[in-house]
């Protein structure tokens, strides 16, 4: 080794002179590591980082470096971050191996799990999690725990990777993690949801049932998941699909037009044909159609989980589709090739039409590596039938003057089952195999002779001549199983050829103990055949044969020979066979099936791996059966009714913006009840989509007026039903007049109630059976009159009583303020409560995130404003706005042209839509061009004044004259979005 | 779902390993180096094997095998399409994916691992994302970094990761606006002896180089887009734009990306830009043989055709080439048995020839098949497909970029059957 010393100081000295490359390292192993301990005991970084590069280099290389985990271990909280990624390196690597002093650096991570920068915590999660040390579990458990309901849906997503580590640590703890499974499967973000998918697959795949509730939703984010989530996502969703709809293809229905006219129909089974026309489920049809655009992904992976899908449950008509983005595969990397064509060889068995189009992509080059030629040789046989097999055997014709003889073996046994699936070929493919027998190649030769005779076997008679020829073969093939098929063939149709089939025996008998045990057998079998039909030629050969079998080394001839002994010969003990010697030997043999390997290995998932091998894989889950009767597809519906600002959408919901119109469709439908959701998806296209979410239509009725009454009966107490019921009467009449605040009771109650819109703060499911709803009540709250007042309403469905409900924890924007509303002390099962609390919003549309509190639980909620909740009401005159106005010109006035929607066109909806989407009030005005409305916001007091002034056939100019440029800028865009649509 | 990773280099020695899991022993190896000592050929080693504990997937890149060790079910193609990302990775950071750049670099390489894949899951695989965390290495930072101590690892955490568009950096900025795209197409073809066309097929790519400052929104517009028959997509591409209007919309990533892929299939009408005269004969007798080959232009839209390149492979009995070239160069190989004519540019006037005899092994009995041709040749200026792009379109920012696209035609897999 000191060799090995002078070059490494050669080496450290070129590095120092060049300086160019700091990652050339060179190392030794000294025996105990003692200088790279130092450099980690060092105060230099430099010195440390070097250290550690190095450390890493050599687990890099395989080599073993645990004895230096307590000197690395100790730099775990060093300041510089590569270091500190080293370390973490080194850490995951080694920490199986010395769990306790991997106990050191446990609190360096639990610290890093409460950091309030999101990535620090999910990194903290990430390395922790990957310290394979049981002791830890508990501690795993409740980051993991802790981590799915983080603010930041990047740490949810961490907590989603990893679950499966701890699963894999301790299965034991299976119950409680499918739990945050169930949890992270209701995330409506698309950064979680492949990492979720991949948990759920890995730790319970068998609970479809947690995914019912969230069908939907994975269909409509699949689009926006990354590459790798879609795969498993997509995986799941065809065995999800498999148990929850019907077969397409069972009974004639929608799609089943026998396109493909020449498909044998396998998987429509006759007695199944029931009367009911098939209909598909909408939600089966989800699935296809949002898979579909991914056929065009650039990932290969994608492509082919789609086309799985398509091929398992997509109605025969439709499964066309996926043909085309296969082929565009095959000009991908060779390993690629391989396994796409693997898969399009199982499915051109079944479905032939779909590839046929595109059977010129199969041809082969000749620079093909031999195992992507012998794969297209498979699927050009499966695709050829009558009207192509002309173009395919001139093609046959070119591979076998190959030089690739592997390859020449395989078009020969594909010429051999060509011509027995298709018999107007036959004749043709025998001659041309019988041409082949006269090739150079040994190879070439066997492997016709094998195919031959199968061909033969189908009608001997005619062919005799050929039987001729081969006997005379034996004399030159040696590859046994060649010499074994000629001798049966003869042996079979001995008949055929009385005066060869005596020489050959002959022949045979000499060269006996020199061949292969498989020609050896067929040696005996000849002798017996000879026996029974020309004994007077072959006898004593037969016997002389029988005699070298009984003495030979493999215990299987001596076996046949003692048995064919008994049979043929016949002495005073044979039995009664004997007599049936000649049927049992002579029997008409059914001739040959050639099958394609890949015949029937779709009962595996396409695409998977146990369909690659043919053999089922470890964790591989086996593609159910579609049911009989489709299970109730009410599973999964949704109850929500809208949850638009729902923790943590916050972060997706910004970048959204980015997106257009068809990225947003994806995180919001899913909330729909089902009988609404195409129709609301189609309108979401044709709407110009905005980042936040406009007040929506989707709102029944009912719900609104339960709302208000509740609103009402909460701030006026004193009042009868009755009077509330009658005043909502006198309300549609006031509603759109002028309302000033300070003008008495009577006039502050009558909020608008169709305006009222309520948002879900807190789902049942979530909350454990308590859910909670808040709506801006648009009246002042007393206490604070800068505050606006969020009115809740807290519903208890679960059995129990829930106690204590209270705020805690609030976080804020700074100068945000909030009045919390006095605690609940009892809300008992299935009664429902109200309380109103206040939020200063600062006139920002920041969310207020707090902490709802019970006595058993604590849940991260928030709320967000629309802007138009930030202000109320004033009461001007015409001549007061119009000056205001003036003052108010130049960047503070924000003007915009739009056309009005078909059905705005009138002054009362006009004003009834801009009095939904802002807390303003109407300012009388002259023209009836115009309609004008005022308010301020709420806690500085700034005007805000909207005009809008209507043209000819719905033309019409929205001003905004706002002294706080951001509120202004927000409210037109909601009021513009109100107005056209 | 991805154990462990280990890269062999063709002399079948184990260079880097790596685990996302525990620990699996590089003895697992051995099967796959059985399977490779039985393929002969480095591209004949099947690309998944079945071992008694385990399943090997491996790809083949640059000389380079990427094997990785698999415990349960996983769909093959996950696993080789991100080992081919992984390779990908290698030769955006290095420039190129060897054994030599891999060692020189290991520590990166190990960082970017560590990464892409978290518990055998993909994690950030987008280059944008990566080139954030882990900085590729320059000449200049590591001298900078040897003398203050300063790293590789990005001081600043990853926003990438978190947005939804995970493949742009937020805040890039750029004094030259530009935006260039270059449509690339390549012609697959098979032409038997008779000279006619028995398949062709051409493959396009748009790959694109933008450097663009802020979040800009691109649309790109096609004269006909009609003539692509099957296409693919980088994710930043809107789908269902493409679909209502078949235009590209997209917010691109930073730097250098494929935009799209199509194919233009064997049912259209494929241009084939160059014909072939040959014959190549094998005598019995004088164990010699002859060869002789013209070329001349057919389909070339009035463009000049280039580089062109004949490739064959000859029969193992044949041991050397006697021949003369009107023009370029010829080079024969024994020990690949590769002849090699480098012609260059394609003049119409005067067609270039290559004749003369081939001598071959005595003894040995002739070679059934003739040697097939493999032509290479690159048309600029030209998308044989009749592809044009017309618009390009810039929202979001106020600059005005440059804006560029480039045109160029070559053979891909064009082979002449002889």
């Amino acid at each position: 080794s000191s060799k090995n010393i002078i070059n490494y100081n050669f080496y450290e000295l070129v590095i120092l002179f060049n300086s160019a490359n700091d990652n050339k390292i060179f190392y030794l192993i000294w025996s105990s590591h003692d200088d790279l301990k130092e450099m980690l005991d060092s105060n230099k970084d430099s010195l440390k980082l070097e250290a550690m590069k190095r450390i890493v280099a050599m687990i890099a290389r395989g080599k073993n470096a645990s004895d230096l985990f307590p000197a690395v271990v100790k730099n775990v909280a060093c300041k510089n971050i590569e270091v500190k990624k080293l370390v973490y390196v080194y850490l995951v690597r080694y920490a199986e191996e010395q769990q306790d002093l991997a106990l050191l650096s446990i609190s360096t991570f639990q610290r890093g799990l409460k950091d309030p920068n999101q990535l620090i915590r999910a990194s903290a999660l990430r390395v922790l999690s990957s310290i394979r040390v049981t002791i830890i579990v508990p501690i795993m458990m409740l980051a993991i725990k802790e981590a799915a309901s983080d603010m930041s849906p990047y740490v949810r997503k961490t907590a989603a990777h990893a679950i499966p580590k701890l699963y894999s640590l301790d299965p034991e703890q299976k119950d409680q993690l499918i739990e945050v499974i169930e949890k992270l499967l209701a995330d409506k973000t698309t950064l979680v949801a492949g990492s979720v998918v991949m948990a759920f697959e890995e730790v319970c795949p068998e609970r479809i049932d947690l995914i019912h509730k969230n069908y939907r939703k994975l269909c409509n984010l699949l689009i926006d998941v990354e590459e790798w989530g879609q795969v498993v996502i997509i995986n799941m969703l065809t065995r999800y699909a498999r148990t929850q709809f019907l077969n397409p293809n069972i009974n004639g229905g929608s799609g089943d037009k026998t396109f493909y006219g020449s498909d044998e129909d396998e998987d429509e089974d006759e007695e199944e044909k029931e009367k009911k026309p098939y209909v598909m489920d909408p939600d089966h049809r989800l699935l296809l159609r949002n898979t579909k655009p991914l056929l065009q992904s650039r990932n290969a992976a994608v492509v082919m989980a789609v086309a799985q899908l398509y091929f398992h449950l997509a109605p025969k008509a439709e499964v066309g589709v996926i043909a085309k983005a296969l082929v565009r595969l095959l000009r991908s990397h060779s390993e690629v090739q391989y396994v796409v064509l693997q898969n399009v060889a199982t499915m051109s068995i079944k479905r032939r039409g779909m590839f046929e189009p595109y059977l010129k992509s199969f041809y082969i080059r000749s620079t093909d590596p031999t195992q992507i030629k012998v794969l297209k040789l498979e699927v050009l046989t499966n695709l050829a039938n009558e009207t192509n097999i002309s173009t395919i055997l001139r093609e046959f014709q070119t591979y076998i003057k190959s030089m690739d003889k592997d390859f020449v073996a395989a078009t020969i046994q594909a010429i051999g089952r060509c011509a027995t699936n298709i018999s107007e070929v036959r004749d043709t493919c025998l001659n041309g195999l019988v041409q082949l027998l006269s090739n150079r190649d040994e190879l070439v030769v066997a492997e016709s002779v094998v195919v031959i005779k199968k061909l033969l076997q189908m009608q001997p008679e005619k062919h005799s001549d050929i039987i001729k020829h081969m006997a005379k073969l034996t004399d030159n093939i040696q590859v046994p199983m060649a010499r074994a098929s000629i001798l049966w063939l003869i042996g079979e149709y001995c008949e055929h050829v009385p005066k060869i089939a005596p020489d050959v025996l002959r022949k045979m008998a000499k060269s006996f103990t020199n061949e292969e045990d498989i020609v050896k057998l067929q040696i005996i079998n000849l002798a017996a055949k000879l026996y029974l039909t020309n004994s007077k030629q072959t006898k004593l050969l037969t016997q002389y044969v029988l005699n070298l079998a009984k003495y030979d080394q493999n215990y299987d001839i001596r076996d046949r020979a003692r048995f064919i002994r008994q049979l043929i010969v016949p002495t005073e003990k044979s039995g009664a066979l004997s007599k049936y010697a000649k049927k049992l030997f002579l029997a008409l043999k059914p001739a040959p099936v050639l099958e394609s390997p890949f015949k029937d290995r779709d009962h595996f998932q396409l695409g998977s791996l146990s369909h690659l091998l043919n053999a089922k894989a470890g964790g591989y889950q086996e593609l159910p059966d579609w049911p009989e009767a489709a299970p109730d597809p009410s599973v999964r519906n949704v109850e929500v009714k809208e949850s638009v600002r729902a923790v943590g959408t916050v972060t997706h919901r910004d970048t959204g913006a980015l997106w257009g119109p068809q990225r947003m469709e994806g995180s919001e439908s899913c909330s729909f009840p089902r009988a609404q959701s195409s129709e609301e998806e189609e309108r979401k296209h044709q709407r110009k989509s905005k980042p936040r979410k406009s007040e929506s239509e989707s709102e029944s009725d009912e719900d609104e007026e339960s709302e208000s009454e509740s609103s009402q009966s909460e701030s006026e107490d004193s009042e009868s039903e009755a009077e509330v019921k009658k005043k909502k009467k006198v309300q549609t009449r006031v509603n759109y007049r002028g309302r000033p605040q300070e003008e008495g009771v009577f006039l502050q109650t009558i909020a608008p109630s169709s305006t009222l819109k309520s948002y879900e703060l807190l789902h049942r499911i979530t909350g454990e059976g308590l859910s909670v709803e808040y709506c801006f009540s648009r009246q002042p709250f007393s206490p604070d009159a800068n505050m606006v007042a969020v009115q809740m309403q807290f519903t208890n469905n679960a059995s129990s009583d829930t106690k204590n409900l209270h705020i805690e924890d609030v976080k804020l924007q700074s100068g945000m303020r909030v009045k919390e509303f006095p605690e609940i002390e009892l809300l008992p099962a299935g009664e429902t409560a109200t309380a109103v609390m206040g939020i200063d919003f600062c006139d920002s549309t920041q969310a207020a995130n707090f902490q709802l509190c019970t006595h058993t639980r604590k849940f991260f909620v928030s709320i967000q404003p629309p802007v138009g909740e930030l202000m109320r009401p004033v009461f001007l005159t015409e001549n007061e706005f119009k000056k205001e106005q003036g003052q108010l010109m130049g960047m503070n006035e924000i003007t915009e042209k739009l056309t009005l929607d078909v059905k705005c066109r009138n002054e009362h909806t006009i004003v009834q839509r801009v009095t939904t989407a802002a807390n303003l009030s109407r300012v009388p005005c002259g023209s009836d061009k115009e309609c004008r409305f005022a308010g301020r916001t709420v806690t500085s007091g700034s005007l805000v004044l909207v005009t809008v002034a209507t043209k000819e056939e719905g033309a019409a100019q929205l001003t905004v004259n706002c002294e706080k440029m951001v509120i202004g800028t927000m409210l037109v865009k909601d009021i513009l979005q109100a107005l056209t649509q | 779902m991805i154990h462990s990773l280990f890269l062999i280099n063709h002399l079948g020695d184990i260079f880097l390993e790596k685990h996302w899991k525990s620990v699996i022993s590089r003895s697992v190896c051995d099967y796959f180096f059985e399977a490779r000592e039985k393929a002969v050929d480095p591209e004949n080693v099947p690309p998944v094997l079945q071992t008694p504990h385990h399943y090997l997937i491996s790809i083949y890149r640059g000389k380079l095998f990427f094997l990785s060790v698999i415990q349960t079910e996983v769909p093959p193609l996950f696993v080789i399409e991100f080992l081919h990302r992984v390779a990908d990775t290698f030769q955006d950071y290095f420039g190129e994916c060897s054994e030599s750049v891999i060692s020189d670099n290991l520590v990166i390489v190990y960082e970017l691992l560590e990464e892409m894949l978290d518990n055998g899951f993909p994690l950030a695989t987008e280059s944008n994302v990566l080139k954030e965390m882990i900085r590729p290495p320059n000449i200049l930072r590591s001298v900078v970094n040897t003398l203050t101590g300063g790293s590789n690892v990005g001081e600043t955490l990853p926003q990438g990761q978190l947005s939804n568009i995970p493949w742009r950096r937020a805040g890039v900025k750029y004094a030259n606006n530009e935006a260039y795209f270059d449509v690339t197409e390549e012609i697959d073809a098979i032409v038997d002896k008779s000279g006619t066309t028995v398949s062709a097929e051409i493959q396009g790519v748009i790959e694109a180089c933008v450097k663009l400052s802020g979040m800009p929104d691109l649309t790109m517009s096609f004269m006909n887009p009609r003539l692509l028959d099957d296409v693919s997509f980088h994710p930043c591409v809107r789908f269902r734009r493409w679909e209502s209007e078949r235009v590209l919309s997209f917010i691109p990533p930073d730097g250098n990306f494929t935009l799209m892929t199509y194919h233009i299939s064997s049912q259209n009408l494929v241009a084939i830009p160059v014909y072939v005269k040959q014959s190549i004969n094998f005598f019995e007798a004088g164990s010699c043989g002859r060869l002789d080959i013209t070329i001349g232009p057919k389909q070339t839209m009035g463009k000049t055709v280039e580089d062109l390149k004949v490739t064959i492979h000859m029969p193992k009995a044949v041991l050397n080439a006697n021949l003369t070239a009107t023009q370029g160069n010829y080079t024969y190989d024994c020990t690949t048995k590769m002849l090699v004519w480098d012609i260059g540019k394609l003049n119409p006037q005067k067609l270039p020839n290559l004749r003369g005899s081939l001598s071959m092994q005595t003894g040995v009995p002739n070679p059934e098949e003739n040697p097939s041709l493999n032509i290479d040749l690159k048309i600029q200026q030209l998308a044989i497909s009749g592809l044009k792009v017309s618009r390009l379109d810039m929202y979001g920012e106020k600059y005005k970029p440059f804006k560029g696209v480039k045109y160029v035609t070559k053979a891909g897999k064009f082979q002449v059957r002889t």
